[in-house]
């Protein structure tokens, strides 16, 4: 492994252990929070997510913005950015079929896999589910165009 | 203190944790994205390293706090591995899910996360809302 593969295989331990420890302080591995904010008619409804989401990106927007003026990033050749096609169908049946299974449990990605280390079977199963789902699509789904299913991360 | 301290304080971490690995690494934190990633084996040593980090998040919490974070699970099994296949389905297919197109997107204003954004968030307010009714 050469220094510069060390050294972003730590920058990303790191950042992954600050966004594991934030989404714990904003309450949101819990699935009862999230949902508290999707079910709109509980009589109960709770915005936290609205709080994190805008804090997240009022705070990521200075980053992406130095993003624009730099060349490269500090460790690598190039920015790894989806530069492809509009809105498209794609994208949007994708995230309604997302949307409609985070509104049945109140797991989306990031809360189920960092929640894995407070060992709940549910959790396990949500997990081992989407990856279930992640390898039919990008196997048997998209086998077609492999390419675009690899190389995608937004 | 305001109950909405902790998710905007919490949510500001997510933020900076996304700069660090755009601006050091030049990668967007989406977690679907990196997940599928390491699923088809690609990058794999970063990646298992941002997953193992992600991972130790909750125990750096206890570490802190002296508590492992609030987790309530009201859905079935069942139900949750329902709710799992959709969203490893869904993110893929769509490129990203809360964190790729509802954090780095957003801060980019991507027309494209953007519109990713508004229809899971549109689609699981109608999911969450018409299961919160018939419960």
């Amino acid at each position: 492994m050469s220094t510069i593969s060390l050294f972003r295989a730590l920058t990303a331990l790191v950042a992954g252990l600050l966004f594991g420890f934030g989404l714990s302080v904003s309450g949101m591995v819990d699935p009862a929070r999230v949902l508290g904010f999707l079910d709109i008619a509980s009589g109960n409804w709770d915005p936290s997510l609205m709080f994190v989401l805008g804090g997240a990106v009022a705070t990521a927007v200075p980053g992406m913005l130095i993003q624009r003026r730099l060349a490269k990033p500090a460790l690598g050749d190039a920015f790894d950015l989806p530069e492809r096609d509009g809105i498209n169908q794609r994208l949007l049946i994708g995230s309604v079929i997302f949307g409609i299974g985070w509104g049945i449990a109140g797991f989306c990605p990031g809360p189920a896999v960092a929640g894995l280390s407070i060992g709940m079977w549910g959790i396990v199963v949500f997990v081992v589910a989407m990856c279930a789902g992640m390898i039919v699509h990008d196997r048997l789904v998209s086998a077609g165009h492999d390419s675009l299913a690899i190389g995608e991360t937004e | 203190m305001s109950p909405y301290l902790a998710p905007l304080l919490g949510g500001m971490l997510l933020g900076v944790a996304a700069t660090i690995l755009m601006i050091v690494n030049g990668r967007t934190a989406g977690i679907s994205g990196i997940v599928g990633q390491l699923l088809n084996g690609s990058k794999w040593v970063e990646d298992a390293a941002f997953v193992l980090g992600l991972c130790l998040g909750p125990l750096a919490y206890a570490i802190v706090f002296g508590t492992f974070p609030n987790v309530q699970i009201a859905s079935s099994g069942a139900l949750v591995a329902l709710a799992g296949l959709l969203v490893g389905f869904g993110t893929r297919m769509g490129s990203g899910c809360t964190s790729g197109h509802g954090i780095v997107g957003l801060a980019r204003l991507s027309p494209r996360s953007i519109a990713a954004t508004a229809a899971f968030l549109a689609a699981g307010v109608a999911t969450a809302t018409l299961m919160g009714a018939l419960r």
